[in-house]
């Protein structure tokens, strides 16, 4: 009777099966068990005195836009804008901050955060001794850097709205193209960082962004390379996001866009695939 | 009627079966073929020292680590294809800590709460009841870190807690923990135990082994040597009473003169000889008799730690 009454709570307390997205359906229950959004309400609650971080990293890209828009901006007034008219150098740069800030943040939570809980914390293995999968922790972390991007970014767009530096309507789509974009850079992140063994490997993920930050047609138009140099900055996920946002944010919109989100859309994928399996493979000995 | 079929099932079923168990890393085998049978309702001890793949076993069981070879079906499913159904009625307590740093004590049960799946309303009660029971209460919103080892544990323990387990497991729950800390946890697991709860027990204390479990297997080098309840290990492997006998260092007598009649076995140890015999009194006076000298004697009862000592030839405690 007892035993009754305790089976018909626990039957009470079983959860519904969640819902699963259609791609992820397909996927075998030991690996993702559909509740990716717990990772989500766990950073949340992880982060709630980081507010500190969080304003840092939507000022650092204000302060580059002061520097190089009202202080270099003097000096180069005017480059030519991607519809091969001349355009105010701060306009120029903007989108193209926006896009580093998105990557910046991502890229951070994906790789230093994400170590550090999967290698010293052990969070990682806390989570998959309940029924969740790596599935869930590459979808809920990845989402969680994702998020961080796109709110630096959502901020500094209105910051650009508001220094009337967003010339047209299309602008509206930087913000979904500046998640995309986040998505993208945490899960090749989270991929990157399942191959890290030591902090010192981390030298290697600020090797790969400097370079990045600066040539992919951040400061100056691809037109100052020669062309060989200008092929291998086309090959930069950031000049892709630069070449969109700047697009937008002017006005100038190609059928090339679809291109970019489409480099993107494979980034994030591959990205995500490459994470679970890799994770799983490490934390499930 | 047909739930009460399924439950039936699992009611006579064990809920963990191993047979042919094996767990390799590369060229290493940390599981060499083990049979283990757990039953509802009892608490299990797998004692053994450093490497002998207790924590492997464990992991296999709690479905976190593929086995290499062998069966296994835990609360009567398959840990291959059932991993999450079975972990979803699991109770897991790490061999370390593995608490979320970044939250506190109260976010710990209910974040874990949540990766079960379980609603926050539920959640809020469940964490206030298991705080009470870890003794946590009045750390409820203080962080992790600062907490001392004990309390670790204790919310470790509480945590495993969070979705009502059918099955706990619990890999060295008390190592490290000052001897207040080990009788506060035993009774908490002693309660959990009279509740329903089945425990699987890792430890390498012997008195643990005896006041926790029902029956226990001793692991050693990924093989099982013995199995039995602890009064059965003991009365099969030892004598009812073991006397000791300590000397200065260096001057330990060698073993072979006392071999025969004396005691039905004796064992040498570092810094003393262990005479296992029935009548403790009778043989001390006998090794008098003899012309030892040793600085100190003790006549006790046998423990575990002799059964380990006769099965692996070594010491537990060194
Ligand atoms: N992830 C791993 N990779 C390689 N070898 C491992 C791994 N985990 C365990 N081993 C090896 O397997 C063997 C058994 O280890 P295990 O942790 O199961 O022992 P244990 O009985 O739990 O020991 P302890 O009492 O020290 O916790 C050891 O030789 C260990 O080095
Ligand atoms: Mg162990």
């Amino acid at each position: 009777m007892a035993r009754d009454l305790a089976e018909a709570a626990r039957a009470a307390r079983t959860p519904a099966p969640p819902r699963r997205a259609l791609l992820l359906r397909v996927l075998p229950t030991g690996l993702y068990a559909g509740r990716a959004r717990v990772l989500l309400e766990r950073s949340a609650l992880a982060n709630r005195r980081a507010w500190l971080t969080l304003l840092g990293g939507f000022f650092e890209p204000l302060f580059f836009l002061f520097a190089l828009g009202v202080g270099f901006g003097r000096l180069v007034s005017q480059v030519t804008g991607p519809d091969g008219h001349p355009m105010s150098y701060v306009a120029f740069v903007a989108p193209a901050l926006l896009a580093a800030s998105a990557m910046n943040g991502a890229v951070y939570d994906a790789t230093f955060n994400i170590f550090f809980k999967y290698r010293y914390a052990k969070l990682y293995d806390a989570m998959l001794a309940t029924p969740l999968g790596p599935v869930d922790i590459a979808v809920g972390e990845i989402s969680w850097a994702l998020l961080r991007g796109g709110t630096y970014a959502a901020g500094f767009l209105l910051v650009m709205a508001g220094g009337g530096l967003i010339s047209s309507p299309w602008g509206l789509l930087a913000l979904p193209v500046a998640l995309l974009e986040a998505f993208a850079f945490a899960a090749v992140g989270m991929a990157a960082t399942s191959y890290m063994r030591s902090w010192q490997d981390f030298d290697l993920v600020q090797l790969a962004l400097i370079p990045m930050f600066l040539f992919s047609t951040t400061f100056f138009p691809l037109s100052v390379f020669p062309r060989p140099l200008q092929l291998v900055v086309e090959c930069f996920p950031l000049y892709h996001a630069v070449e969109m946002l700047r697009g937008l944010t002017t006005g100038w919109v190609t059928p090339a866009m679809l291109g970019h989100a489409a480099y993107f859309a494979v980034m994030a994928v591959a990205g995500s695939v490459v994470a679970a399996h890799r994770f799983g493979r490490l934390l499930l000995r | 009627m047909v739930a009460a079929t399924v439950r039936d099932v699992t009611d006579v079923c064990p809920l963990v079966k191993a047979a042919g168990l094996v767990k390799r890393f590369g060229p290493v085998e940390a599981v060499r073929g083990i049979d283990v049978e757990v039953r509802r309702g009892e608490a299990f001890g797998f004692l053994g020292p450093n490497g002998a793949g207790k924590s492997s076993t464990m992991r296999m069981i709690g479905c976190v680590s593929p086995r290499s070879g062998g069966e296994l079906t835990v609360l009567g499913m398959d840990p291959d294809t059932d991993g999450a159904r079975i972990r979803a009625r699991l109770g897991v307590v790490p061999q370390e800590d593995n608490l979320d740093t970044e939250l506190t004590v109260r976010q710990n049960l209910q974040v874990y709460g949540r990766y079960f799946g379980l609603s926050r309303a539920h959640l809020r009660a469940k964490a206030a009841e298991l705080l009470e029971f870890a003794q946590l209460t009045d750390r409820a919103d203080d962080e992790v870190d600062p907490l001392s080892g004990g309390m670790k544990r204790r919310l470790t323990i509480a945590r495993s807690l969070v979705n009502d387990p059918d099955l706990l497991l619990l890999d060295e729950p008390t190592t490290g923990l000052d001897p207040q800390a080990r009788h506060l946890l035993w009774d908490r697991l002693f309660r959990l135990k009279q509740s329903g709860v089945t425990l699987i027990i890792t430890t390498h204390y012997m008195d643990e082994a005896e006041q926790l479990c029902d029956r226990l297997v001793v692991m050693n080098e990924g093989r099982i040597a013995a199995e039995g309840s602890p009064a059965e290990l003991i009365s099969r492997y030892s004598t009812r009473e073991v006397l000791e006998l300590r000397f200065p260092p260096g001057e330990q007598p060698p073993v072979e003169p006392f071999m025969d009649g004396m005691a039905e076995r004796v064992e040498a140890l570092p810094d003393r000889l262990l005479f296992y015999t029935a009548d403790g009194e009778a043989t001390l006076a006998a090794a008098h008799g003899k012309g030892l000298r040793p600085v100190s004697t003790l006549v006790r009862r046998s423990t575990l730690e002799d059964v380990f000592l006769h099965l692996t030839g070594r010491s537990l405690v060194e």
